[in-house]
């Protein structure tokens, strides 16, 4: 991401340090990561140090330190989905991609991640790919479903 | 547009919109919360659109994209007006038939009616179907009547009334002796009334003041405040502004969880959209009132729920809770005198202002006055969001509004509350919900989620499920949380699996005393809650994992076991194609056995056995029976011929 | 400056007004064990050892005198069997992480705190946070910090930040009460500098 675009995002938060959340979740949904030349340019320009910025952004998980795969896979943890067996759905996926949540694969193919509730309660066990809401997943049909993505 | 300069101006407006709305006229509304676009709605609104416009009927049939109705397990979700037809589970293929039988024939299609499921009726009406019939929707109903995104739908169903009234008709004191007298109490989980909390922000001497809605909506498995936001954020925006009025504050912010996009959206929308009408900003409706309101995302933090960790949030420093003593309505944000309600206790305003205290107070309890909405989810039939009036019970709201349990399976429990929360047992159904009555019995209120459990839910992995989402969850700053949670982790998932020892239900409860004592925010003080409520009522189970290392509800997988019941498997091999361990040793006629050495527990054997056969049972606590002899495992069949 | 009075069992104390209890109770003498606490450094609230007991005529609140305003009138109690099975966890649960710690096996004698009680973990920091506030607020140097948070927190030197704000004054170094920060110091310096066999071949 260029450092230009980074500037821009700041002014249109009027460049203030109480706006740095806000800032970072612009280049983060743009970017898909936070590289590590965008945190040490909104340090600069925010007026905060790098350390605070750093634990921001490892505190929140909206942020991602590293690049993200192709496809974002979300599976939700929340208490519905728990109670209807969302742990099995999330060891089978973590079987069939190779990684577990925070992770992405070496091919930069999938991400995985858990979530703490998409509020598709009635849907449960829920898996988001891409904004895809793939509802009443069993753990067999986890296969079928990750078939389907590059 | 121009802003409206008077409430008199307001009215003459809102006359005007009405009366060039026909009420007779035929509307088709969808519900396109984000539930229901998870379901498919936006593909049915889509159709909608093209099939109107396919049959010439633009002009004669509008269609209005509204907020959350509720009943999230039968999404899609339709209402045609003026009849009030509402279907259930649409495709977009039903589209083209819904618009020729129904709008144009005024012919009711029996298959997408909701079928009453004792008497098998079909019910038409949306009031008259159960789950809505036994709610009191208050504050969510009218999700129904509006499109989010259009602020003169808010308007024609008597929309910014209260903030006219308030401004104009009632000094800044007398708003707030209102909402004392209603006995709003925060709708977030904390309970605290409503009115106490801005008494003392007005009275704090300082000239700045900031109000906040709590739209972080962490607790997994509530999105109720989701629902309203994106539903009907005007509601909301009207309440702050009326709260903003009472304690002098010109600046507020919403803090809506970045996870909640639609939300994010609406309610930039709803703000641009008051402003330009003259709602929000400069010298509101003519009073001389100034206030603006910003949006501010929220990162994925849990803990920055909390009110003091969200203030800090605001000051875009990593959100953890203060450890000071202070009441952050006296010093808050930047250190002003900060009102934050949340989203829910906002949208209840504007009804205390129109309607007054008198009539909100006959809603409710004694302590608890007026309604709430629940996230009624987890094991049963009618998952969505409820409004009930305080004092319902437990049983009505699980058994009359949400049908009561799938599958034919037992009620077990239900949790409240979220990771705050606590577990009620079937003894405790009678139970009035309300803030008291739901602390006393060992949980809380808490935002509303509301999560209903059956017999196969083992209730030592509900409450080692919570506490693992408190360890990711916690701030991690003070030790009783940070370092209790962690051992309670530990402990919890080795009596999960098996592990367990004598001795460890008293240390789990001698550090649940201590996190309740001395950690330094709520997360961590309610954070043995879900542990202390399932000792409390399911002692036993606990004992059993510890003492005889079996699981009662069959569902810790390092101490269950799969097992084919011989003299019911009829060599199938379903399960055997099925199994991704290919643990499955069997043939055609030739009875399936499960090798226990591959056998990774993921249960899909246990899925796809066909339910005549049921001949895979899950055992935990004894031995695997051997495998019978070779011999014995060819099946016979007998032949027609006999 | 008002002056206000308050009993530290049973003391009459006389504090100055916008002080804390513990200042209070430091000033008069009376011991309350601490972790996380630093005159130059704003109260941490963290490690939670100083807390106390404050009687009302019909009941007993518990809060943090680190940072508990005096009041005219408080009726303080620094020990009771309640705040010292409390000062008891709090310590067995640090014990965990740092069971050779000087600090905590003092304080674990007074109160009892058996270091077996859980099982060893792998970090020694106990996440009293002095190194980190004392660098940001004294120094001014931000160059240790807090990373993630709930129970996989950590505080760390990340290697780019604190090669370029690092002063090695080794302030910090006395602050630790387990010696984590040290060895993170030296970790994170070997990773960042060149032992003379490694310097790259200058061009001759």
């Amino acid at each position: 991401m260029d450092t230009a675009r980074i500037d821009q995002i700041i002014d249109e938060h009027q460049g203030e340090g109480s706006s740095l959340i806000q800032v970072l979740l612009a280049i983060q949904s743009e970017n898909h990561w936070l590289p590590k030349e965008a945190l040490e340019r909104v340090s600069q320009k925010l007026q905060v140090p790098l350390v605070r910025i750093q634990h921001v952004a490892t505190f929140y998980k909206a942020f991602s330190l590293v690049p993200k795969g192709r496809h974002e896979i979300h599976i939700c943890m929340g208490t519905a989905c728990h109670v209807r067996g969302a742990m099995r759905v999330l060891e089978t996926v973590q079987d069939l991609t190779g990684i577990k949540p925070g992770e992405t694969d070496l091919d930069l193919k999938f991400s995985l991640e858990t979530v703490n509730c998409l509020g598709c309660c009635a849907l449960g066990p829920v898996m988001e790919i891409d904004g895809k809401t793939h509802g009443k997943m069993a753990p067999g049909e986890s296969a079928d479903v990750l078939k389907n993505y590059e | 547009m121009s802003p409206i300069n008077s409430p008199a101006e307001l009215e003459e407006f809102r006359k005007g919109i009405r009366s060039q709305r026909d009420l007779n006229k035929p509307c088709i509304t969808l519900c396109s919360g984000s539930a229901c676009h998870a379901t498919g709605s936006r593909e049915v609104a889509a159709s909608i659109e093209e099939e109107i416009k396919k049959q010439g009927l633009s002009a004669e049939v509008d269609v209005r994209k509204t907020g959350c109705h509720g009943f999230c397990e039968r999404g899609p979700i339709i209402v045609i007006h003026p009849e009030e037809i509402c279907y259930f589970q649409i495709k977009p293929e039903d589209v083209p038939e819904i618009v020729s039988r129904t709008i144009r024939e005024k012919q009711v299609i029996e298959r997408l009616l909701y079928t009453d499921p004792d008497t098998g009726a079909k019910i038409i009406h949306e009031s008259e179907i159960p789950f809505y019939k036994n709610q009191e929707r208050l504050v969510f109903g009218s999700n129904g009547s509006i499109d989010p995104k259009c602020i003169d739908d808010y308007l024609a169903i008597g929309g910014y009334a209260a903030l006219a009234k308030a401004l104009a008709g009632m000094t800044p004191v007398q708003v707030i002796e209102e909402v004392k007298k209603s006995n709003l109490r925060g709708r977030g989980g904390g309970g605290f009334p409503a009115g106490r909390k801005w008494e003392g922000s007005r009275n704090a001497p300082d000239e700045i003041k900031y109000v906040i809605v709590n739209a972080d909506e962490g607790d997994p498995g509530a999105y109720m405040d989701r629902s309203l936001l994106e539903g009907n954020p005007h509601a909301v925006l009207e309440g702050l502004i009326i709260g903003a009025y009472a304690i002098g504050s010109h600046e507020g912010y919403v803090y809506v969880r970045q996870e909640y996009p639609l939300a994010v959206e609406n309610v930039n929308i709803a703000i641009k959209q008051a402003e330009a009408y003259g709602l929000l900003g400069q010298n509101i409706l003519g009073s001389g009132f100034d206030f603006t309101v910003k949006v501010h995302k929220g990162a994925g933090a849990f803990v920055s729920g909390e009110s003091t960790a969200l203030m800090t949030a605001l000051e875009g420093r990593v959100g953890e809770p203060r450890p000071k003593y202070i009441r952050s309505n006296i010093k808050g944000l930047w250190g002003k005198p900060s009102v934050l309600n949340n989203v829910e206790t906002w949208a209840n305003v504007p009804l205390i202002i129109n309607k007054g205290a008198d009539w909100f107070t006959q809603f409710g309890t004694d302590g608890s006055k007026g309604t709430k909405i629940f996230s009624l989810v987890g094991k049963i039939t009618n998952t969505g969001l409820v409004e009930v009036p305080m004092g319902m019970t437990l049983k009505d709201i699980i058994y009359d509004i949400g049908g009561g349990i799938p599958g034919g399976k037992k009620f077990k429990a239900v949790q409240t509350g979220g990771p705050s929360g606590g577990c009620l047992p079937e003894e405790l159904l009678d139970l009035k919900v309300g803030f008291d009555e739901l602390t006393r019995a060992g949980s809380m209120m808490g935002s509303g989620g509301m999560i209903v459990m059956d017999e196969d839910t083992c209730m030592v992995d509900v409450a080692r499920y919570f506490i693992e989402f408190l360890t990711d969850e916690s701030c991690g700053k003070c030790v009783p949380c940070r370092e209790g949670l962690r051992q309670m982790l530990e402990k919890l998932t080795n009596i999960t699996e098996g592990k367990g020892k004598e001795g460890d239900i008293e240390l789990l409860e001698e550090i649940s005393e201590v996190a309740k004592e001395a950690s330094l925010c709520a997360l961590g003080t309610s954070a043995p809650n879900p542990f202390l409520s399932t000792v409390r009522y399911f002692r036993d189970e606990y004992e059993a994992h510890i003492k005889e290392k079996r699981c009662p509800a069959l569902s810790c997988k390092e101490l269950i076991s799969y097992h084919i019941d011989t003299a019911k498997c009829q060599a199938c091999m379903i399960c055997l194609r099925k199994c991704p361990a290919d643990a499955v040793d069997g043939g055609k006629k030739k009875i399936h056995i499960i090798d226990q050495e591959k056998c990774t527990k993921c249960g899909t054997c246990f899925e796809v056995c066909p339910s005549s056969f049921n001949a895979v049972k899950k055992i935990s606590g004894e031995a695997v029976p051997p495998p019978i002899p070779e011999e014995e495992r060819m099946i016979i069949r007998k032949s027609k011929a006999q | 400056m008002t002056e206000i009075r308050l009993q530290i069992d049973g003391k009459e104390v006389v504090a100055k007004e916008g002080m804390t209890v513990l200042e209070a109770a430091q000033s008069a003498g009376v011991p309350i064990p601490t972790l996380c606490h630093h005159e130059k450094l704003e109260p941490y609230g963290g490690c939670r050892l100083c807390i106390v007991e404050l009687e009302f005529r019909d009941w007993t609140r518990r809060v943090v005198s680190c940072v508990y305003p005096v009041e005219e009138n408080l009726v303080v109690r620094t020990r009771s069997e309640k705040i010292d099975k409390i000062r008891k966890m709090i310590l067995e649960l640090l014990l965990a992480h740092a069971p050779d710690s000087p600090e905590l096996r003092d304080l674990a004698q007074v109160y009892g705190a058996d270091r077996n009680r859980f099982e060893k973990e792998a970090s020694f920091c106990i996440h009293c946070g002095l190194c980190v506030r004392y660098c940001d607020e004294v120094k001014k140097k931000n160059a240790v910090g807090f990373v993630d948070r709930g129970i996989r927190k950590e505080i760390s030197f990340i290697p780019e930040i604190a090669s370029k704000e690092c002063w090695n004054c080794k302030e910090c170094f006395p602050l630790c009460p387990t010696e984590a920060l040290q060895a993170a110091y030296l970790l994170t310096h070997s990773l960042t500098s060149h032992p003379p066999s490694l310097e790259p071949p200058s061009d001759k």
